[in-house]
């Protein structure tokens, strides 16, 4: 199968909706010409003009309430929310508006709207350009939240976020942008709720998250020469979040790790973790562990920085420890 | 448009003739611009030679309107950078040994490594920070006014922003309240014609100018390449806000002459080469006001070289203090999160 980058799967997945259907348009800072920073919108404002991929001023608030407002009218905005560290910015029009308009019209109304923006540390970018803020809105009923973790997923999901007939939020990791993974040629979907097996394994279950799907495959290298046999499970969509999947394969491996880039009080890992503890209790052999970033803002330092997130070595670390039941509680 | 015709056209103050007794700051404010352009350029520098972590977005081309600005406040002024902040930062008084120190991450940083580029500043200087959200200060520096007005502290505070921060509606929200509450504040947008890659007449409706006014906010346009006249009017603005007369709207244009930061080097596509030469040759303020300060016979030749030689000397050696400099040890990433009096 062909390979190819991120950037390019999610220009694929835009460029292919925006042909089958008029109503979608793309709108955010510099998205035409410049095809954003990160250059993965390139070469949509030529096939698709000014009128379908609009370059917007630096109003966030603004442009994401027209977007909650264009989806109740009969479009499909895509919006273009450069850091997503700038959802704090517009957190009243997504939150307030857009994740509660279906509830609150007893179904009327809906915002068929996609907001696609970013997660990830480690560019040495600092604490208002690497948050991992993907925990926040899904937390909001409403919103649905998905996570690629591949350029493979991330036109999946693209490509599904854009028929959905909900908000929904796409987080991309803003480091795997050149990464490459085999992509069909041919059209796909990945439907929401669907968590994939990355790999087999029988004697703990890591569960990971978009950028820590890649942590966790390098950490399960590291455990398989110490013996120990790592599942990783990617939920891929936290909202709707299939537990069946991962309960199914904690029960086999009766062990898990929760890994995820966002903060760890309060977050993804908290979520999953106490589902799996609800759900799955009498089937494990130790306490489920929890990897997130460390709760403090993202600092600038190479030297701090690199300690802020979950790296292949912890987990791996950590997943040995229970395994060998050397870890009753943890620290 | 009556708010239009409001607008005050500051005079271009080159022509006038130097004062005697003013010459120690003129020759301060020319040394300040340098200071500037080499502390750019070394982390240009750092940054291609792979040394620097991350990006930066460079002031060089911008100097004169730091530099009049902050030399018309007094320490205790407050001011807010942005994140293009390193030419604020340099302005309102800060030493290149810190700065580089925080460019590269190292503990004895200004902000010991936690802020880097983006959130650069010299904190005892009145420096409440640089900030890497656009138009993320501008609540911020009012609040600040609010303080100096409330406790009657006498201070002015400078609001920098660039040309793209206005169009983000916290500037509003807080115009309405500075000028309701007549409060010290200049808000100081630097016109460099770009947000990012795209031009910002592209994304902005109307006249700036005229938005502040609307607010019953007197507006200035000012020449931004010329350090004196756009010190000599914060002169002006800031000894009328002291005495209650804020707030104001200075539009400063200017020129960015590095990309919009420094990976963005092929930039043909959204501003022409000819365009960035005309400035850079014709607009250059620390060229002009050396021209102007050798006219006015307050510097020699001679003198400007020195000057030009000593900055440059002192910003490789804070360069290399910087990188041979280091790293906070990992037990600060837990310190800070909340402040705790020391
Ligand atoms: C809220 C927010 N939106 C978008 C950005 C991304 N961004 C950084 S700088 C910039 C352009 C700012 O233009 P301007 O205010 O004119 O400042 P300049 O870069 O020209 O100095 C943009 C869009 C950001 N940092 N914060
Ligand atoms: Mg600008």
């Amino acid at each position: 199968m062909r390979e190819i980058t991120l950037s390019k799967a999610v220009n694929e997945a835009i460029a292919e909706e925006m042909r089958r259907d008029d109503t979608v348009f793309l709108m955010g800072e510099d998205v035409a010409e410049a095809g954003t920073p990160f250059k993965v919108l390139s070469g949509l404002v030529e096939e698709f003009g000014t009128e379908r991929v609009i370059d917007t001023p630096i109003s966030e608030p603004g442009f994401v309430g027209m977007a909650v407002g264009a989806a109740m009218t009969g479009s499909r905005p895509i919006v273009d929310l450069m850091f997503g560290d700038f959802l704090f910015l517009v957190m009243d029009q997504l939150c307030n508006q857009a994740a509660k308009t279906s509830y609150m019209s007893g179904g009327k109304l809906n915002v068929p709207m996609v907001l696609r923006t970013n997660l990830g540390a480690t560019r040495r970018s600092a604490a208002q350009h690497s948050q991992s803020l993907h925990a926040l809105v899904a937390h909001i009923p409403g919103l649905k939240v998905a996570l690629p973790s591949s350029a493979f997923e991330a036109k999946g999901l693209m490509k599904t976020a854009i028929r959905d007939e909900n908000p929904v939020v796409i987080f991309e990791d803003k480091l795997m942008y050149n990464d490459k993974a085999p992509v069909p040629e041919e059209e796909f979907l990945l439907p929401f709720g669907q968590a994939n097996i990355v790999r087999q394994g029988r004697d703990v279950t890591l569960v990971a998250t978009s950028s820590m799907v890649q942590v966790c495959q390098k950490a399960a290298e590291l455990l398989e020469k110490d013996g120990i046999s790592a599942e990783i499970v990617d939920p891929r969509t936290i909202v709707p979040l299939d537990e069946d999947t991962i309960l199914d394969s904690v029960r086999k491996t009766s062990r898990a790790v929760v890994v995820d880039e966002g903060h760890q009080s309060f977050g993804v890992t908290a979520e999953i973790a106490s589902r799996i503890g609800e759900k799955a209790f009498y089937h494990l052999d130790a306490p489920v562990q929890r990897m997130g970033a460390m709760d403090v803002p993202v600092p600038f330092s190479p030297a701090l920085e690199d300690l802020t997130v979950p790296t292949p070595e912890a987990v791996a670390e950590r997943a040995g420890m229970i395994c060998r039941g050397e870890l009753v509680h943890a620290a | 448009m009556a708010a239009r015709n409001a607008t005050r056209n500051a005079s271009r103050n080159t022509s006038k003739r130097a004062t005697r007794n003013n010459s120690d700051a003129y020759v301060r404010m020319y040394r300040q611009m340098v200071r500037i352009r080499a502390f750019e350029d070394n982390a240009n520098q750092l940054y291609l030679s792979a040394k620097m972590p991350g990006l930066t977005h460079m002031y060089s081309g911008q100097e004169a309107v730091a530099v009049g600005i902050c030399e018309a406040l007094e320490d205790s002024d407050n001011i807010t950078s942005t994140h293009r902040g390193h030419g604020h930062c340099v302005a309102k008084g800060a030493e290149f040994k810190q700065m580089f120190c925080e460019l590269l991450g190292k503990e004895e940083g200004y902000c010991r490594g936690k802020g880097g580029s983006m959130h650069i500043a010299d904190q005892s200087h009145g420096n409440l920070g640089a900030n890497a959200i656009v138009g993320g200060s501008m609540g911020i520096a009012t609040g600040a006014a609010l303080t100096a007005k409330r406790l009657n502290t006498g201070n002015v505070a400078v609001c920098f922003f660039g040309d793209g921060a206005t169009a983000q509606g916290l500037w509003y929200e807080v115009m309405n309240m500075a000028a309701l509450w007549k409060l010290p504040v200049i808000y100081a947008c630097e016109n460099n014609g770009y947000s990012e890659y795209t031009k910002t007449e592209e994304i902005a409706a109307g006249s700036i100018t005229a938005r502040a006014e609307a607010f019953g906010i007197e507006a200035f346009e000012v020449d931004g390449q010329d350090v004196l006249a756009v010190n000599d009017l914060t002169t002006k603005l800031v000894a009328r806000a002291r005495k209650g007369e804020g707030p104001f709207f200075m539009n400063l244009s200017t020129y960015r002459y590095h990309g919009h930061h420094v990976g963005d080097i092929n930039r043909d596509y959204y501003r022409s080469k000819d365009e960035e030469a005309e400035w850079k040759d014709k607009r250059d303020p620390i060229t002009n006001f050396g021209k102007w300060l050798e006219d006015e016979k307050i510097m020699t030749a001679e003198e400007l070289v020195a000057l030009n030689d000593e900055v440059r000397a002192d910003a490789e050696a804070a360069v290399q203090y910087a990188l041979e400099a280091k790293y906070p040890d990992g037990s600060e990433v837990t310190m800070h999160v909340f402040h705790e009096p020391a």
